[in-house]
């Protein structure tokens, strides 16, 4: 591992090698949206909101999946930049049946606060209105896809980190949906463990805790990285021999 | 095997051909087969056998021979005729008239002295229409595993490489990253193991370049495989296949079959170290699959979506291993550049684009079929002297390369040179070869429309712009073509458009805009012709609600705008 040097913003920052430029950024404070990374999670660098300008070249880099290199010049709130963010979100906000205000997670809501970060107040292009299915067959959860925003974070969780695999992708373009297991309901799945990772990682209100009510929930995400800090570091195996 | 071994298999079928009175070729292609070349081939045979000759004359089935509109085409080998439109009846009169009484079917017979044949140059289908596509001895006959003798027997890994990389040549698969390069990043990648894989997916719609090479010339790709296993130091190759190819198939197990059975694949090639083994790996026909990490991730049996790169496959590819990946007619240059050596090569061409290009010709054409040209030949060439120009009383209006993902060339730049760097001066790319003819009649929007379906249809979903920006794209494109867009419609297309582009995730979002961003650059009469003219309203003629008000205003804008839930 070795130090390097590269700007961000106009300030001159230092970082290790094997770091993405999120990361950096992060630890500095300088505030990159995103919507697919999560911390403890591989990511996938399909949101595409963390995009960010790199001198000497016209192409735009996901933070997320791009590592520092030595003397980068990094920029993160062009012009560019910002009107592609506020597109993408106007994009998103496009394609579900996002009802905010009849929504367990009004408030809390990731897309709701990127939608605020961006400065969108409306969108230009036409709701698609997608028939999409809600499975409530789960005796804790609720899924209902038509708020869902395609992060694959779930996905990730469940196989990443629960090891269940219980979330995956079905069909492709526009028709993409969360499924479980083999597209059956979710109260059915076999490989299911109800641990409800998923339901703490989803941004929105497409994975739901049953019982909530309007307004009520708030997602959390910090356990993640505890869980998997604890498993890089084997930290339930006791080192001085102890019980 | 060993050299000698080869130089005694390909004497002997040389022999044989010599004994033979004559020879016919029939084209058993795709194309030629879908209009009837089988039967043609048991009329051709039936006649022979009536005559007794069924001993004294051949007749094979080859490559595609080129000009696919007007099968099925039947080649007499001893003085080079060939024949068009040959049905069963003509087949026979063939072997009556010409064979027997040396009198050509005037009627049938193709001038093979027209530029579609004389300005052509061929090295990656050299075999095809020559050679029996299913018979490993004629290729041996044609010199084939010559190189891959030559390259395990007599040269280093890193002289193959050196050869490839002066050579100049780039990749066929559309973005021409040369080939030499790329090798050689393989190369020095350290891994135990590593892996060769054929892009043969061709998922470009109206290119058919690829299935040509692989149901004409199978060995040939298998040659060039081989190779290059042995220069980046993989032992095994797969050939990612659309399943929409039956015959490539069919041919390329044979062929696999043929040069295991004689040694030239499997272990201790020619007696040396080098192992290479090929496998088949069919795709289900998703475009997306032919980009390099969706197809790499295929073939590890997950769901065909892209990754970001870097890592870029030479580095991590199939299972985390070292991956080299190159497209089938990049493949297919390999053995001609090993036998004839990089200066013949980078002769060929322009000096940053090197050799040949094989295009598919369609649409607005008179000559439809396959050609290989040089590299740099003036698109006028290719549309007017080998393609006959477009069909009687209909002007050429704009030439389509690169399919989905390449833009349309106006009349004006007819004199373009075809080669990498010029096509991306004008917007559009070489792309893999499919080049498709529009004449007057076409409407570019409505070919703005057609490419941005297909990417719509063929996203894969995993990044937001793509998924849903190609959605939009589309609407708006459908809502000005039926003369229900605004000025305000065209603003926020070119926008989107520039935005999926700058934003998306692999090269399928990040070219999905180009057919409507290069028909709005040279056809932009053509949309705004379309716009609805608020200044030209007359009220007292039936009022529509809908454009009533300024044009610019949100409220002009079909109900578009509406304000978010949140
Ligand atoms: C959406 C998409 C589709 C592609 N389809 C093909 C294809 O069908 N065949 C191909 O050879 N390359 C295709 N490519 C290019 C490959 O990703 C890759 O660049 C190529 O196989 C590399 O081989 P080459 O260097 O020999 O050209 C495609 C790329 C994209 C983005
Ligand atoms: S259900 Fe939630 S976590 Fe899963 S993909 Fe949809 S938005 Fe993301
Ligand atoms: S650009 Fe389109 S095809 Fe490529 S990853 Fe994004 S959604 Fe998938
Ligand atoms: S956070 Fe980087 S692409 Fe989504």
């Amino acid at each position: 591992m070795a130090i390097l040097t590269l700007t961000i913003d106009g300030e001159q920052l230092s970082a290790n090698d094997d770091e993405t430029l999120l990361e950096i950024a992060r630890q500095h404070d300088i505030a990159i949206p995103t919507l697919c990374h999560l911390e403890g999670l591989s990511d996938v660098g399909s949101c595409r909101l963390c995009l960010v300008e790199i001198e000497g070249s016209q192409k735009l880099f996901p933070a997320c999946t791009t590592r520092a290199q030595e003397g980068m010049v990094v920029r993160t709130k062009t012009e560019r930049l910002q009107r592609n963010r506020r597109m993408i979100i106007e994009l998103l906000a496009s394609e579900g049946n996002h009802q905010c205000a009849v929504c367990v997670v009004n408030n809390h809501c990731e897309l709701q606060n990127l939608a605020y970060e961006v400065g969108l107040t409306h969108t230009r292009y036409p709701y698609l209105y997608p028939k999409k299915r809600l499975d409530a067959s789960h005796p804790d959860f609720i899924i209902d896809r038509n708020r869902c925003v395609l992060c694959t974070r779930c996905v990730r969780v469940c196989h990443e980190v629960e090891g269940a695999h219980v979330w995956d992708i079905a069909q492709r373009g526009i028709h993409c949906e969360i499924i479980s297991d083999m597209d059956q309901p979710w109260g059915t799945s076999p490989s299911c463990t109800s641990c409800g990772k998923c339901v703490l990682v989803c941004p929105t209100g497409a994975l739901i805790a049953k019982g909530e009510n309007v307004a009520e929930m708030e997602k959390k995400t910090d356990f993640l990285k505890y869980i998997v800090t604890a498993r890089v570091k084997r930290e339930w195996i006791n080192t001085d021999g102890e019980e | 095997m060993t050299t000698e071994d080869l130089h005694e298999l390909a004497e002997k079928e040389t022999d044989r051909q010599r004994q033979l009175r004559d020879r016919i070729l029939y084209c058993a292609a795709a194309g030629c087969v879908s209009c009837g070349s089988h039967a043609t081939r048991d009329a051709i045979k039936k006649a022979l056998k009536e005559r007794n000759l069924e001993k004294e004359v051949e007749v094979l089935g080859t490559g595609c021979m080129g000009l696919c509109g007007e099968g099925p085409l039947v080649k007499i080998s001893s003085d080079g005729s060939v024949y068009e439109r040959v049905d069963e009846e003509t087949g026979r009169r063939i072997v009556e008239e010409h064979l027997c009484e040396g009198r050509k079917v005037g009627a049938h017979l193709i001038d093979t002295s027209q530029p579609f044949f004389s300005s052509q140059q061929k090295i990656v289908l050299e075999h095809c229409g020559k050679i029996n596509a299913e018979s490993i001895d004629e290729y041996i006959a044609a010199g084939g595993y010559g190189a891959l003798a030559r390259v395990v027997t007599e040269m280093q890994p890193q002289d193959v490489i050196e050869e490839i990389r002066k050579s100049g040549l780039r990749g066929r698969g559309g973005a021409g990253y040369p080939t030499g390069l790329k090798w050689g990043i393989v190369r020095k990648a350290k891994s135990e193991q590593k892996y060769a894989v054929c892009n043969a997916d061709e998922g470009d719609p109206g290119a058919f370049m690829d299935r040509s090479v692989l149901e004409g010339d199978p060995h040939r790709i298998l040659e060039g495989m081989a190779i290059a296993g042995y220069a980046v130091g993989a032992n095994q190759g797969y050939i990612y296949i659309r399943a929409e190819y039956p015959l490539a198939i069919e041919r390329l197990k044979l062929a696999i079959k043929q040069a295991e059975r004689l040694g030239l694949l499997g272990n201790r090639i020619f007696e040396s170290d080098f192992n290479f083994r090929i496998d088949l790996r069919i795709g289900a026909g998703a475009f997306v699959c032919g980009e390099e990490t969706a197809l790499l991730r295929s073939i590890q049996g997950r769901r065909g979506r892209p990754r970001p790169r870097p890592p870029y496959p030479s580095e991590v590819g199939l299972w985390g291993m070292p991956t080299l990946i190159n497209n089938v007619e990049t493949y297919a240059n390999v053995a001609p550049i090993i036998n004839r050596g990089s200066a013949w090569f980078a002769g060929i061409g322009t000096p940053k684009s090197t050799g040949t290009k094989v295009f598919a010709l369609a649409g607005a054409i008179r000559n439809t079929g396959l050609i290989e040209v040089p590299m740099g030949i003036p698109l006028r060439n290719i549309i007017f002297d080998i393609g006959g120009g477009t069909p009687e009383g209909t002007e050429f209006k704009a030439a389509q390369t690169g399919g989905p993902s390449g833009g349309c060339i106006p009349a004006e730049h007819l004199d373009l040179p075809v080669d990498y760097e010029s096509l991306a001066t004008v917007g559009s790319i070489m792309g893999s070869g499919g080049l498709i003819v529009m004449d007057s009649t076409s409407n570019m929007v409505e070919v703005a429309k057609y490419f941005m379906d297909f990417c719509m249809d063929e996203s894969c979903g995993k990044c937001i712009p793509c998924r849903v920006g190609t959605v939009h794209i589309y609407g708006l494109l459908d809502t000005i073509s039926r003369g229900k867009g605004t000025t305000d419609d065209l603003a926020l297309l070119e926008e989107l458009c520039v935005m999926v582009k700058e934003t998306s995730l692999c090269g399928l979002g990040q070219s999905a805009s180009n057919p409507v961003l290069s028909t709005l650059k040279f056809f932009r009469h053509e949309y705004t012709d379309l716009l609805s003219k608020p200044e030209s309203f007359v009220p007292s003629v039936s009022p529509d609600p809908a454009s009533a008000g300024p044009a610019d205003g949100p409220a002009a804008n079909d109900g578009h705008d509406s304000t978010t839930h949140a």
